[in-house]
């Protein structure tokens, strides 16, 4: 070669060297350098190692089996591995069409693919449909040198990279010389005779469990991280993987233990040079937050540091399993200190022995109430600080109430008794949820809270007015107000209370709490009406910080100007924000509706049309309905059912409160303490004047009652949306008059609530809280259950449009079902007006006894109303926020005034300024 | 004659421009596209441009002359549809194999009386192997996204007869072009390495992919890095960019290409975007202008034009390259 400047061999040794790198694709590239981070490789993708996946696999349910690698992805895998190897399916189509569908989901295809299989068909299959680079899991000496260089031919040919398993024509490779022997052979082969490019190669050098009692496997770990190490320095280029769950395998079971040695064994592999793997992300501990004597135990095992390290670690294994049955019957804490067994049994919620514990307390004090500013405090910072410190979780604080509560019943004559001074307490706080709204899980949730932290709750209940608020307020001389609501008219009887407080002159603080509030809201339309401190509390554990925080000498005046600005700048930037929104007119919007083309053949008339009533519904039926994931967050425990049930953080408590769950229901179901009612109907409807919906209801004779049709108004949503989106509003699902194609729809209400409030009472006046709100939780997942069962009954007979449909419960859960029911009040249609219109046509009240306060929420609380619609093309939306244009033609078509059009829909209109 | 690998170390080669685009001047008819051969063939056959080599040879040439005197160091074959895959369109499946010798044998005739005058200069046919009509990574079907119309195997069998074809006629390259679908192309390459196993031939192969839109990924999804790595797995003489854009659009893909490969890079970009009317406005002047970002970045070893270019376009590209330096890389000697 001549005639080279020496620029330009500089430029060729530095592109030489990037070309070093193991490059792979998707639609997106990943270059793995020794910069990069430990390559992590999603695995539930994987017939033989998620029972899950070959579940959905055996099924034919590959949309699902799509979601499987989507979470994969989302949660920060790099390369997913897939896997069809299973005797019962035909792995290679299998592979093949899960393979073509991930290439139509541009989201999951960013990523390379890790073709796994032991049968060359299948990978060979798999090679043919990826456009990208992928890994091939992976192939090995095995079957000789012939079989395995013909292998790596073709791999390089289809260009993929490849992972080489320690495995020779012997066996695998169990001890460090013969990982470091098969590795060597395999790598001289690859790069010197195929020409395979070493940066290309990756080793599995055999991941294999530790402390299984067998002498022979006591250096299986070290031999792995030594072997690493080796292969890293002497053959270049390459990389090194494994499969780190293996390695724990012996202590299945234990996931405290498993946790802690995987990140024992993977902070070690990855110091040796392992640079990629398969690990499940909720089975991996911090590593610095392993206790000190646990990491002695497992590095000594993984190290192979002690010749008894097995036996130690399995010793101290069952202390970290034994907790939990420990509860139950280790009762060697009764012989503890007084104070000890107070506090154990108010962190544990053990309610067993705390009478005579308080009664032995109470003895030994000169006045009763001390048992309570004592004991009982003492035990409950416990519990405030663990909770506060993320260390316990909410329904174990419920638990922690009831024992408190328990307590403290059976203080009070003593205390009535002895009465010569007022208890003092930490400050007495006015609990309510709103004029019109019923629902009080949460507040009684923030209650509780509170009363265990030694502060006086007045809770005046549901539906409360504010006169009836404010009076109390004063004459209690409270120190703190606390609203909740959950539908969204509380949010403007939220508004109109904090401009009461402004009008009447009150100072105290105001906090905003329940499930549609927001620190959005609160900052933007209720703390601007109020001079006083108003604070939104998203969940309980910030509950008592807050009030702390507000009441307290020495932090109020800091903490409430620093609330008042946080929120100023909040409600700046929110409007700011909002100003740059853009909206269409109405008449552009609705120019620009859902346009479905609409042919007599789309329609499908329901087999039964009129209104049915079922009474005393079999609640029993509902049970697999249950869609337990809002459940959990209901308590404040959030993750998705099951999963959150192993979930490494919440999962001990969501399995104890889902066990109590369970017990209830069962009760619930024996006892029958509840009734489920449901009243539905089908009618004719179609689209008028754009954006409403009309229906004619039947006469007794079943004959259309053309004289009493009533109207459905839809909103439209007037955001400005990309070229070809369009704005919908729920007319657009419905044939429109002039189409001159009869369609039709539906509308329900069911209700699992009736017996609640009854059963509720009961418990709180056993000063059961746990219990009571436990049974409207479940009486709420009951309703919405109901109101899935009875929208699939819908789908398969009483309209029968989908009557060839078969779906699980997840997918029931994922509404991936044609045809929609959303409900008055949700985004959709915001309007909660339209509930009359329900209530009318189906006759809810007469018929089933469901009642609407004047805020129209529903009483019993545990109910669901909405309508059905069925064509192919409905579908959920947001609303979103509407303009002044809508606003009052809205009002119009409603026929009442823009004042009052503007009340129902404040929480739905855009920003003026 | 000095091999290509060694000229492109030395200056930037030139490709031709757009054969569509000349053959349209002719205006050739229904009857022209048949000749006396195909007088009764079953269908249609205007606008079957391959078939011109058999039926129209001399025009074929004639556009090849044309290119080679403004200045084309690489020529390409009349035979972008010259698979079974597309020709099964004129049910001329069976003809495959001809048009491709024929088409090459042509180009190669007239770059060799071109070399001959001027020895510095060789001249090199390029054997152009086209996406077909097919891809094998997105399904035609919106209701059922795991259907595909094409598999690896027919694509791998189609284009095997192809390059054979190509090969046999005389051409010294294979331009795998105007990639919109990753995997069609690795099928190609996937038959080229067969082939030059079973004819124990050596020849340099040419990748140019196709970034479709300003989203700057391939109608299949990829980035221009993620089409790099995919297709890195061969010695290839160059990896590029052609068609779908103009000149400038391609500039920042064309960057990616020339920073994180190894392989020459080469582009050939259209004449602009196209009108309302779907023809190409950019003039000579106008695309050299353009193309000299590319240049004085260092971005290319090859540089020619796709649709809507012509000798003209060809020739200002040619003059242009004259002033400047190739891109260095790191090449594969040889491709042994």
């Amino acid at each position: 070669m001549t005639g080279q400047n020496p620029n330009t061999i500089n430029k060729q040794q530095i592109a030489s060297n990037t070309k070093r790198y193991l490059h792979l694709s998707g639609l997106e590239p990943l270059v793995v350098t020794p910069e990069s981070n430990f390559i992590n490789v999603g695995e539930r993708t994987n017939v033989s190692g998620s029972r899950k996946f070959l579940r959905l696999i055996k099924e034919g349910n590959y949309e699902e089996a799509l979601e499987v690698a989507r979470h994969q992805v989302e949660g920060g895998a790099q390369i997913i591995d897939v896997n069809m190897d299973d005797g019962l399916i035909d792995g290679k189509e299998a592979m093949v069409r899960y393979l073509n569908l991930i290439m139509a989901e541009p989201d999951i295809a960013r990523v390379p693919i890790m073709i796994d299989s032991s049968k060359w068909e299948i990978i060979e299959a798999a090679l043919q449909v990826v456009q990208g680079k992928c890994v091939v899991n992976s192939i090995s000496l095995k079957e000789g040198e012939e079989e395995f260089i013909r292998q790596a031919r073709l791999i390089r040919r289809y260009g993929a990279a490849v992972i080489i398993m320690a495995f020779d024509e012997v066996g695998q490779a169990d001890n460090f010389q013969r990982r470091i022997e098969i590795a060597k052979r395999s790598y001289d082969l690859l790069v010197n005779k195929v020409k395979f490019p070493p940066e290309d190669i990756i080793f599995d050098l055999n991941i294999f469990p530790v402390a299984t009692g067998m002498e022979e496997h006591r250096r299986n770990a070290v031999d792995f991280i030594e072997a690493t190490a080796w292969v890293r320095k002497n053959l270049p280029y390459c990389s090194v993987s494994g499969g780190v769950s293996n390695v724990s395998f012996s202590f299945r079971g234990n996931t405290v233990v498993r946790e802690a040695m995987h990140s024992v064994f993977l902070y070690h592999a990855i110091k040796a040079g392992m640079n990629m793997g398969i690990v499940n992300p909720a089975l991996l501990e911090v590593y610095d937050d392993i206790p000190k004597d646990l990491l002695e135990y497992v590095e000594d095992v993984i190290l192979d540091r002690k010749p008894d390290a097995t036996e130690r670690l399995l010793a101290f294994a069952e202390t970290v399993t034994g907790k939990s049955k420990e509860r139950k019957a280790d009762l060697g804490w009764r012989e503890e200190p007084l104070q000890n067994r107070i506090t154990r049994a108010l962190v544990k919620g053990i309610d067993q022995f705390i009478e005579e514990d308080v009664e032995e307390a109470r003895q030994a004090v000169p006045k009763p109430i001390q048992v309570i500013e004592g004991h009982l405090m003492e035990g409950m910072n416990v519990v405030g600080d663990l909770f506060g410190s993320g260390k316990m979780f909410l329904p174990q604080v419920v638990k922690s109430a009831r024992v408190m509560k328990k307590a403290v019943a059976y203080l009070l004559p003593f205390i009535e008794a002895d009465k010569d001074e007022n208890a003092r307490s930490a400050g007495k706080i006015l609990m309510a949820t709103v004029k019109g709204d019923v629902h009080d899980i949460g507040k009684n949730i923030v209650s509780v809270v509170l009363g265990c932290n030694n502060y006086e709750i007045v809770d005046l209940g549901v539906m409360v007015p504010p006169e009836k608020i404010l009076q109390t307020a004063r004459e209690e001389n409270v120190d703190m107000i606390g609203l909740s609501g959950l539908i969204t008219p509380s949010l403007d009887e939220m508004v109109f209370l904090a401009k009461e407080m402004e009008r009447q002159e009150f100072s105290v603080p105001l906090l905003i709490g329940g499930a549609t509030t927001s620190k959005a809201h609160t900052a933007v339309k209720i703390a601007p009406h109020y001079n006083g401190s108003v604070v939104h509390v998203n969940d309980a554990s910030r509950a008592v910080t807050v009030v702390g925080d507000l009441l307290q000498e020495e932090t109020s005046d800091a903490y409430k100007s620093r609330i008042k600005t946080e929120y100023n700048d909040f409600r700046k930037k929110f409007l700011d924000r909002a100003k740059a929104k853009s909206y269409l007119s109405l008449e552009k919007a609705r120019t620009n509706k859902l346009k479905i083309d609409w042919k007599p053949e789309m329609i499908c008339k329901p087999k039964q049309l009129g209104v049915e009533v079922w009474d005393d519904f079999d609640l029993n039926l509902l049970v697999p309905y249950i869609d337990w994931t809002p459940f959990f967050r209901s308590w404040d425990l959030h993750g998705k059912f099951p999963d959150i049930l192993e979930d490494s953080l919440v999962g001990e408590q969501a399995s104890d409160l889902f066990d109590d769950a369970q017990e209830m229901l069962k009760k619930i179901l024996e006892e029958k303490w509840l009734k489920g009612r449901a009243v539905f109907g089908l009618f004719p409807a179609n689209a008028i004047d754009q954006d409403d919906i009309e229906v004619t209801p039947l006469m007794g004779s079943g004959k259309p009652d053309l004289s009493n049709t009533k109207r459905f108004l839809s909103l439209r949503q007037q955001g400005a949306k990309k070229a070809g989106v369009p704005n919908i509003a729920l007319a657009d699902f419905i044939a429109p008059r002039e189409s001159g194609i009869q369609d039709y729809m539906g509308c329900f209400c069911v209700s699992a609530g009736f017996g609640t409030e009854e059963k509720a009472k009961q418990f709180e006046q056993d000063h059961d809280d746990y219990s009571s709100i436990m049974i409207k939780a479940l009486a709420d997942r009951l309703a919405e259950a109901f109101a899935e069962y009875l929208h699939q009954q819908i789908r398969l007979d009483y309209w029968g449009y989908a009557a060839g449909e078969k779906l699980g419960n997840d997918q029931l859960i994922k509404e991936s079902y044609q045809g929609i029911r959303p409900a008055p009040g949700y985004p959709a249609c915001p309007d909660h007006l339209e509930k009359l219109t329900i209530w009318e046509l189906l006759g809810v009240e007469e018929r089933i006894g469901v009642s609407l306060t004047e805020s129209l929420a529903m009483w019993p609380a545990a109910s669901v109303s909405g309508y059905y619609f069925a064509h192919e093309q409905s579908r959920y939306f947001g609303l979103g926020k509407i303009k002044e244009d809508q606003l009052s033609d809205y009002a119009r078509r409603r026929g009442i005034s823009e004042e009052e059009a503007r009340k129902w829909l404040a929480p739905n209109l855009a920003e003026n300024e | 004659m000095q091999s290509i690998y060694e000229i492109l170390e030395k200056r930037i080669l030139v490709l031709d421009g757009a054969m569509g685009t000349m053959l349209q001047r002719y205006e050739f008819t229904e009857e022209d596209f048949r000749g006396d051969r195909f007088k009764d063939w079953a269908c249609p056959l205007k606008g079957n441009n391959d078939l011109l080599s058999i039926t129209q040879p001399e025009a074929i040439e004639n556009v090849h002359r044309l290119y080679l005197e403004a200045g084309a160091d690489i020529i390409e074959t009349n035979t972008f549809s010259g698979t079974r895959i597309a020709m099964a369109d004129y049910q001329m499946e069976d003809l495959v194999m001809e048009l491709n010798f024929e088409s090459a044998r042509i180009a190669k005739q007239v770059a060799e009386e071109f070399t001959l005058k001027n020895p510095d200069k060789p001249r090199f046919v390029a054997g152009s192997m086209g996406p077909t009509n097919k891809t094998a990574s997105m399904s035609p079907d919106v209701n059922d996204p795991g259907f595909r119309a094409i598999s690896f195997e027919e694509l791998k069998d189609a284009y095997r007869e192809q390059a054979e074809g190509l090969i046999k006629g005389g051409a010294d390259l294979l331009l795998v072009e105007t990639v919109f679908d990753t995997l069609n192309a690795k099928a190609a390459l996937f038959a080229i390495e067969e082939l030059k196993e079973e004819l124990q031939v050596d020849i340099p192969v040419m990748v140019s992919g196709t970034i479709t839109d300003a989203s700057g990924r391939t109608l299949s999804g990829q980035t221009a890095e993620a089409f790099l790595i995919s297709v890195s797995h061969l010695p290839l003489l160059s990896v590029g960019l052609n068609c779908a854009l103009g000149a400038s659009q391609l500039t920042p893909h064309l960057q990616v290409l020339s920073d994180k490969s190894d392989f020459a890079v080469s582009a050939h970009p259209n004449a602009g975007l196209p009108n309302a009317f779907g023809a190409y406005d950019q003039t000579p002047e106008q695309m050299a202008e353009q193309i000299k970002e590319y240049l004085e970045k260092g971005l290319v070893n090859i540089v020619g034009g796709c649709c809507g270019t012509t000798p003209d376009h060809i020739r200002a590209i040619a003059e242009l390259v004259k002033e400047y330096e190739t891109r260095s890389f790191f090449a594969h000697q040889s491709a042994n």
